[in-house]
This record gives C-alpha cells, sequence and structure tokens, in this order.
C-alpha cells in the first residue's frame, strides 16, 4: 500500500484556498464552463465602463463617405448606412445592455425580494392573493407583457428597464417566498421569538440575508434573459430609442435591408448579444452548482 | 382558472390605458384634421369619451357573447382580423414544439447516460448556446445564408406550391423558434433522467442484470420525463415571445407579427384581444399540462 498524498488531495479539495486568487483557481478548475463565463462578463462588464477609451469613434458621428465601408482599415467591423463605426456602436451598445441588464434585475429583484419575503413570512390571506397576482403575471409570456408594457411607457431608457423589471417580480417573488417558508421554521426564528425579537427584525435580519443565495442564483440567471428581452423589444423597435446604440436596434431595420450587400451589419451586433447572454448563462450554471447545490443538475 | 383569466383581463386593460396618447390623436394627425368637432365625433364613434369601468365592460360583455368590437386601423371586425392569422401561427407554433421535443429529448437521454465524457460537455454547450442566441438573430442568420445560396429570400405565401417550398417556409421558421425550446427541454431531461438514474429502483434493476439499454429507456426515461412534460407546458409561453420575433423577421403573416403591428398603431381592440387570447392559450395548455401530468403520475390528485 502506497502513502495517500494527503496533502495534494486537500489542496484539491480546495483547502488552504484563502486568497482571492487561490479561491479562484479553485473554482476555475472545478467549473471550467463557469470560469469562461466569468471571462466574458468581465471583458463585458470592462468594455461598458471604459467604452469611450475603447472605442475608436464616437458611436454617434456620422459619415457619409464611409457609408456601408467594408470591415477592415478604419472600421474592422465595417460601418453602417450613416458610416457610424459598428465596433464603437458595439462598445457602447455593451452600456445599454448592461445598464438595461442590471436595472431591470436590481428593480424585479428588489421588489420580487419585497414582496416574496412578505407573502411567505405573514402568510394568511395576503400570501394568498399575492400568489393570486403572481399566477395572473405569469401567465403572460414575459415578451409580451414587456412589449405592450414598454408600448404603454412610450420609448426610452428607463420605460425600458421598468417594462422588463415588472415581469421579473413574480419569478423573483415566488423563489423567494418559498426560500422564507422554509427558513421561517428554522430554529434560529424560533429563538429570535423566545427572545422577544420584533417580527419586522427577524424578518430583516434573520431571514433576508439567508435568502442572499438563492436571489444570486436566480439574478444571474435573469441577467441573460433580461438582456435577450432588451434586444428584442429594441429589435421590434419598442425598446431603447435612437440614437442609442442598443444592439438589437442595431439589428432592426438597417439590418434587415442592407443584409445582402452588408452582412457586417448583422453578424457583429448579434454576436455581441449571443456572447453577453452565453456569458451571463454559464456563470449562472456555475453560481447555482456553487451556492445552490439542491438545484444542481 | 377563469379567476386568472379575468384577473389577466384587468392587467391587459389597465396596461393599455396607461399609453399616453390615444388613437384618436394619431388618426388625427395622420388624417391632418385640425377640427376638434371631428375629433370629438371619433371620440364618440369609438367609445373612448365613457368612463373606463364602462369601456371594460362592454369588452367583457363583448367576449362573452362574441362581439370583439372594430379595429381602429382598418375598421374590419376584430374577429376577421385575427381569425384567419390564428391557423398560420397555430401551424408554426406546433411545429416549432414537434421540431424542440424531437431533438430535446433524444439528446437530453444521450447527455445523461454519457455524463461528463466529450458528447456530454459537446452537447451542453451547444444547448446553452441554444438559450444564448436571439431567435430573431438566428432568424437573419438563415436568411442570409438563404440569400448566399439561392440569391433570394423565400417569400410567405398561404399555399406553397411544391413539398419542398412548404418545408422552407414552415420548418425552417419552425427550426429557428424551436432551437431554443429544444436547448431547455434537453437540459431539463439531462439533469431529470440524471436523478432517476441514482435512484435506488435503478441500482436494483441493474443489480438483477438488466441490460443497460432496458435500465436507461425502459426504467429510468420513462420515468424522467414526466418534469418535461410540465416544461413544455411552459415552453408554449416561451414559444409564443419566440414567435413574436421570428413572424418578424421571417415576414410571416401570423398572430405575433400582427401584435406588433397593432401595438405600434396603438390598435387597443385589437391588441387587448390578441393578448387575451395568447393568455387563454398559455392557461388552457398549463391547465391540460397539469391534467397530463396526473394520468402520467397516478401519485398526483389534485383533490382539493
Amino acid at each position: 500500500m502506497s502513502d495517500r498524498q494527503y496533502d495534494a488531495e486537500l489542496t484539491r479539495a480546495g483547502a488552504g484556498a484563502d486568497t482571492v486568487w487561490t479561491k479562484a483557481t479553485f473554482y476555475a478548475r472545478q467549473y471550467p464552463l463557469g470560469a469562461i463565463g466569468a471571462v466574458i462578463m468581465i471583458v463585458f462588464v470592462a468594455t461598458a465602463i471604459f467604452a469611450d477609451v475603447v472605442a475608436s469613434f464616437s458611436p454617434f458621428s456620422t459619415n457619409p463617405a464611409q457609408s456601408l465601408a467594408r470591415p477592415g482599415g478604419m472600421h474592422w467591423m465595417g460601418a453602417d448606412v450613416m458610416g457610424r463605426d459598428i465596433f464603437s456602436r458595439i462598445v457602447h451598445g455593451a452600456r445599454i445592455s448592461l445598464a438595461v441588464g442590471i436595472g431591470s434585475t436590481l428593480v424585479g429583484g428588489v421588489f420580487g425580494v419585497a414582496i416574496g419575503i412578505a407573502s411567505g413570512y405573514i402568510g394568511g390571506w395576503f400570501d394568498l392573493v399575492v400568489q393570486r397576482v403572481t399566477d395572473i403575471m405569469q401567465a403572460l409570456p414575459l415578451l409580451v407583457l414587456a412589449l405592450v408594457m414598454s408600448a404603454a411607457l412610450g420609448p426610452s431608457l428607463q420605460n425600458t428597464i421598468i417594462a422588463i423589471s415588472i415581469p421579473l417580480i413574480p419569478y423573483v417573488s415566488r423563489v423567494i417566498r418559498a426560500n422564507t417558508l422554509a427558513l421561517r421554521e428554522q430554529a434560529y426564528v424560533e429563538a429570535g421569538h423566545a427572545i422577544g425579537l420584533s417580527e419586522w427584525r427577524i424578518a430583516v435580519r434573520h431571514i433576508l440575508p439567508n435568502t442572499l443565495a438563492p436571489l444570486i442564483v436566480i439574478s444571474t440567471a435573469q441577467l441573460g434573459s433580461t438582456i435577450l428581452t432588451e434586444a428584442s423589444l429594441s429589435f421590434l423597435g419598442l425598446g431603447v430609442p435612437e440614437p442609442h446604440p442598443s444592439w438589437g436596434r442595431m439589428l432592426s431595420e438597417s439590418a434587415a435591408e442592407y443584409m445582402r450587400t452588408a452582412p457586417w451589419l448583422v453578424i457583429f451586433p448579434g454576436m455581441a448579444i449571443s456572447l453577453a447572454v452565453f456569458g451571463t448563462n454559464m456563470l449562472g450554471d456555475a453560481l447555482r452548482d456553487i451556492l445552490d447545490p439542491r438545484q444542481r443538475g | 382558472m377563469l379567476l386568472t383569466l379575468f384577473g389577466i383581463s384587468i392587467i391587459i386593460f389597465a396596461l393599455l390605458r396607461l399609453v399616453p396618447g390615444n388613437i384618436v390623436d394619431i388618426l388625427f394627425d395622420s388624417a391632418g384634421m385640425v377640427n376638434p368637432a371631428d375629433k370629438v365625433r371619433i371620440e364618440q364613434e369609438l367609445g373612448l369619451d365613457k368612463p373606463l369601468p364602462m369601456q371594460y365592460g362592454r369588452w367583457i360583455g363583448g367576449l362573452l357573447t362574441g362581439d370583439l368590437g372594430y379595429s381602429y386601423v382598418s375598421e374590419k371586425s376584430t374577429i376577421d382580423e385575427i381569425a384567419p392569422r390564428i391557423p398560420v401561427s397555430a401551424r408554426l407554433a406546433s411545429t416549432a414544439l414537434l421540431f424542440a421535443v424531437l431533438i430535446g429529448v433524444p439528446l437530453g437521454v444521450i447527455s445523461a447516460v454519457r455524463q461528463n465524457t466529450w458528447i456530454d460537455y459537446l452537447l451542453r454547450v451547444v444547448s446553452l448556446s441554444g438559450l444564448s442566441l436571439p431567435s430573431f438573430w438566428l432568424g437573419l442568420l438563415v436568411l442570409m445564408a438563404f440569400v448566399a445560396t439561392f440569391g433570394s429570400i423565400p417569400i410567405y405565401t398561404e399555399s406553397p406550391r411544391t413539398f419542398g417550398e412548404a418545408i422552407l417556409l414552415v420548418v425552417v421558421p419552425a427550426a429557428t423558434v424551436g432551437f431554443r425550446s429544444s436547448a431547455l427541454i434537453m437540459r431539463l431531461t439531462r439533469s431529470s433522467m440524471l436523478e432517476i438514474l441514482r435512484q435506488d429502483f435503478v441500482r436494483t434493476a441493474r443489480a438483477k442484470g438488466a441490460s443497460a439499454a432496458s435500465v436507461n429507456y425502459g426504467h429510468a426515461l420513462r420515468n424522467a420525463l414526466l418534469p418535461v412534460v410540465t416544461v413544455i407546458g411552459i415552453e408554449a409561453a416561451f414559444l409564443a415571445g419566440g414567435l413574436i420575433v421570428t413572424e418578424t423577421v421571417f415576414n410571416i403573416p401570423g398572430l405575433a407579427r400582427f401584435l406588433v403591428e397593432s401595438i405600434r398603431n396603438r390598435d387597443y381592440p385589437i391588441v387587448q384581444n390578441l393578448v387575451m387570447l395568447i393568455a387563454v392559450v398559455v392557461v388552457t395548455i398549463n391547465f391540460l399540462v397539469d391534467m397530463l401530468y396526473a394520468a402520467l403520475d397516478p401519485r398526483i390528485r389534485y383533490s382539493d
């Protein structure tokens, strides 16, 4: 019998991974797809933050001489019919996508958590009413609801965020409610009652922090879908209005019209959407495995 | 179920009345009319001068008696506008769902049976990309491929002349919509299969010497398909979203594209009835799936 390499096995299992870097490499080895997703997301966020530095042109500056310029040279992803640089528009479009993605996930998350905890913790008729309303909201497809909402509110960046966040609330509140119902039966909640804590304090200080893991999981999962919804809305002309360089918008009228003569108008913005959503999906999958092992698929 | 539909009708109605400008303003501007008396007359004709509860009551009353009002734009009755578009979208949606199931279930099973092999990783990446590609982009790429190979884009016709044309006009758009659903069904089949394969009765079956095929398909798959049936109900709602963009990309004169057009034109009677129709379809499918689920799994009973 050979000696077992205890140290090596411990390291492989993640022991001694105390610094951020060793932790990161440990998780990256465990979840290679998640690591790829994380890298894509970091690039995506950095692009959005440093868009002004990364982009070589202003996303709005038009140049008739460069109309439908082929990729290469000055415009390495080509230019659109107004001579605007596609690469610069995609880089600035990352801001729009990220703003809508994070904005609507945040709004939907905050309301969803508040409603979910209240519904699960208070229970009774309040819970019943909330559940009914949630059922009703979920019977309408996300895109249909967002479409009607954004038409009702009018096209603007802010309204697009609201239109996408409303359909998210029932999804989030349902998950958080289920989690709250389970947490309510925990011994520490009973202990809290025993030492005379107020219901409010138990809900906010003891239940809320414990819903964080499922919240992170569902938020990352929803981030991709909000980015897709924004792209679809803008594609249909009911999302973020011109002149904002939204990826979905870039694919709408002009792209369909010039797809024969200028395929780069179709290819690059679509790649940007797909990559961003792919990144969030892979990261979301890995986060779910790490934070919520019961749901592991 | 009826309560849900009632709630949906209120939400739809309320949402559409949030719109700042109404149809009369738009009609007014586009027709170049300036006389305020005309405006009042149009508002009266369309019933927009009545209080909201009365407008709502008229709509619901009409829904129950089959009088759905008239399109503001074409002035045809709503039923005449919506009915001919139903088969177009229904055919597209059912082909898409069929495609999704036929692709998603077998690939999910393969992925689960060969867990953690290269084929599993490959299929997982493919399914994740299926969830990430916007279906309108996929549609545009397909159209570009058409242009590259045939030099032209197929234009939708009601009665395709050849079998090949029928395939192109229905199956290709359906596959574009169904790709996303197939990815979701594949992921679910995979995780459901993996869960079942870990259970005791599977180990027992293996222990008594049943062949791998008999265990995988005879024992495991039959049980693993139960949650997949539910997701098909959920996918019905997602498909509606997919149809909206796909019908727009492929220029298919179905319900979903009509919805977008009507929203742009602020054609309330059409929009509210169409959204209501979508809700009825989704709620009905979910109800049927629940029933089917109970029929497939005798442990589930809806007694209360």
